[in-house]
């Protein structure tokens, strides 16, 4: 189970990209009391919408004149502007993963308690909000299920709004919900979540930027080449349009694959709606004894 | 078997710091074992400003070149070594790890920890080595490294410090940008 919460420890600064003169910080009480004032120098959605649909258009006139699919994020996307002086502008150096690169860590039920993929049951009380289960397989590009590796996820709760110091979105923290997951999945690349369905949270990027609501994920294949951190989204969310993280993908068949898919079978009457997403890693690149490619539970490695 | 197209990455955003941290997350070894070593650095953006949102992760062979394959890296017991760490970067953008020298992997290999790098801004990981800076031959001979010119080969070698540890900064953009690895070819 998480430990108990250490506000101290929470540095990232979403509000400024001043790193050396921050401002000192409202309580946190004081600020849920406050509707902060609207930011005048702030661009409007209509810029950013632009912008976007510049580079989509660009895209997909690319597209059709026979460039590739594109199946990652722009690590150079403007409209996202703290990628501005946060992304390489060389181009990345190909490189053929060595041996430590061909192993990934090795996670186990030492690592990760049975209870910790119960977002739900981590306080005295039921958090708030729409009770959720999300479920999947994580698999390499090859389609081999990946066992025995971590999972994390991390959220806000359902008003939307992260425990964490420099969130100050005037929304209410719940007593009941910290928003932190993790698993180790089964024998067949498995993983589940009981959770509560994040809210849409609003951020600094221009005047009104909404994000749709996700849950973020933390991914170890069994290679370290593998390795990755996404967001699940939810499907037909309106804001998506709008988002310029979910939009630095600028393909839509990538970008529908971080979206889950409802599912009324797995739905547990009067109980929890149900989510069903997977997460393809890319390619292996090591050969494979065939043991492995069978799959291991993490704490067979010790 | 099938050819599955990867799930596109996203950014790990600035809130994730109640999540991913974990107890003696960057203490591979506890500080102070014998032949253990500090390696230190600083993540700056394109500005040439630390980065207070950035969040490293290192992996590497142990002391004889051998790839751990011991679970506890999040639960650590103070004794085994797994290979694995994690660092949320503080307010100056610094990191700081406890670890060992990684020995060669094979006979001739230059020695090197692989290193992400995540961060608020950063739309997907990034991937890179840190060399250790010691034996001029293997590294001359590392097929990585006599790829890049020698002002980009720089920026995967650690300097060795009086005290025996490394250091080692991490440039998201500008002059002296890191090299950042792509293992996918045409697929990035």
């Amino acid at each position: 189970m998480p430990e108990e919460i250490n506000l101290e420890i929470f540095n990232a600064d979403p509000l400024t990209e001043d790193v050396s003169d921050a401002a000192p910080e409202a309580a946190p009480q004081a600020a849920t009391k406050a509707v902060p004032a609207l930011d005048t120098a702030a661009e409007s959605q209509q810029i950013l919408s632009d912008e976007m649909k510049a580079l989509g258009d660009a895209y997909a006139q690319a597209l059709q004149n026979g460039a590739p699919a594109e199946i990652q994020p722009r690590l150079d996307y403007p409209p996202y502007r703290s990628s501005i002086l946060r992304h390489p502008t060389k181009s990345l150096q190909h490189a053929d993963p060595e041996t430590i690169e061909l192993h990934s860590p090795a996670f186990g039920h030492m690592d990760v308690h049975a209870l910790e993929s119960d977002l739900t049951i981590q306080h005295n009380g039921e958090p708030l909000g729409e009770r959720i289960l999300v479920s999947g397989r994580v698999l390499d590009g090859d389609g081999r299920p990946v066992a025995g590796q971590l999972v994390e996820i991390w959220q806000a709760n359902s008003s939307g709004r992260y425990i964490h110091k420099r969130d100050q979105h005037p929304a209410p923290l719940d007593p009941n919900f910290t928003g932190v997951g993790r698993c180790i999945t089964g024998a067949d690349g498995s993983y589940s979540f009981t959770t509560i369905k994040p809210g849409a949270y609003p951020w600094k990027n221009h005047l009104n930027a909404w994000r749709p609501a996700h849950i973020h994920f933390s991914l170890f294949g069994r290679e370290f080449t593998q390795r990755i951190v996404t967001q699940m989204y939810f499907p037909g969310d309106p804001l998506f349009a709008l988002d310029p993280i979910y939009q630095s993908i600028v393909d839509q068949d990538a970008r529908d694959r971080l979206v889950a898919t409802y599912n009324h079978e797995q739905t547990k009457p009067e109980w929890a709606l149900a989510y069903n997403w997977d997460i393809v890693l890319t390619g292996s690149k090591r050969t494979w004894t065939e043991n492995e490619a069978l799959g291991a539970e993490g704490d067979d490695h010790e | 078997m099938s050819k599955l197209t990867p799930t596109p990455g996203q950014t790990v955003g600035p809130f994730y710091g109640f999540a991913l941290p974990y107890a003696k997350d960057r203490e591979l070894l506890p500080p102070g074992t014998p032949g253990s070593i500090r390696l230190q650095g600083t993540v700056y953006d394109g500005a040439g400003h630390p980065v207070p949102d950035a969040i490293v992760e290192i992996w590497q062979a142990d002391a004889e070149g051998q790839v751990p394959q011991r679970t506890g890296s999040l639960v650590r017991d103070g004794y085994t070594f797994t290979g694995f760490g994690r660092c949320a970067v503080g307010n100056t953008g610094v990191f700081t790890f406890t670890t060992v020298n990684p020995g060669p992997t094979a006979a001739g290999a230059a020695p090197f920890i692989s290193v992400v790098v995540f961060a608020r801004g950063l739309m997907n990981r990034l991937f890179t080595r840190v060399y250790l800076p010691d034996n001029e031959e293997t590294l001359a001979a590392d097929p990585l490294l006599s790829a890049l010119d020698p002002e980009r080969r720089r920026t995967l070698l650690a300097r060795r410090d009086p005290d025996g540890g490394l250091s080692w900064d991490i440039r998201l953009q500008g002059e002296d940008e890191t090299v950042f690895l792509d293992f996918e070819g045409a697929a990035q």
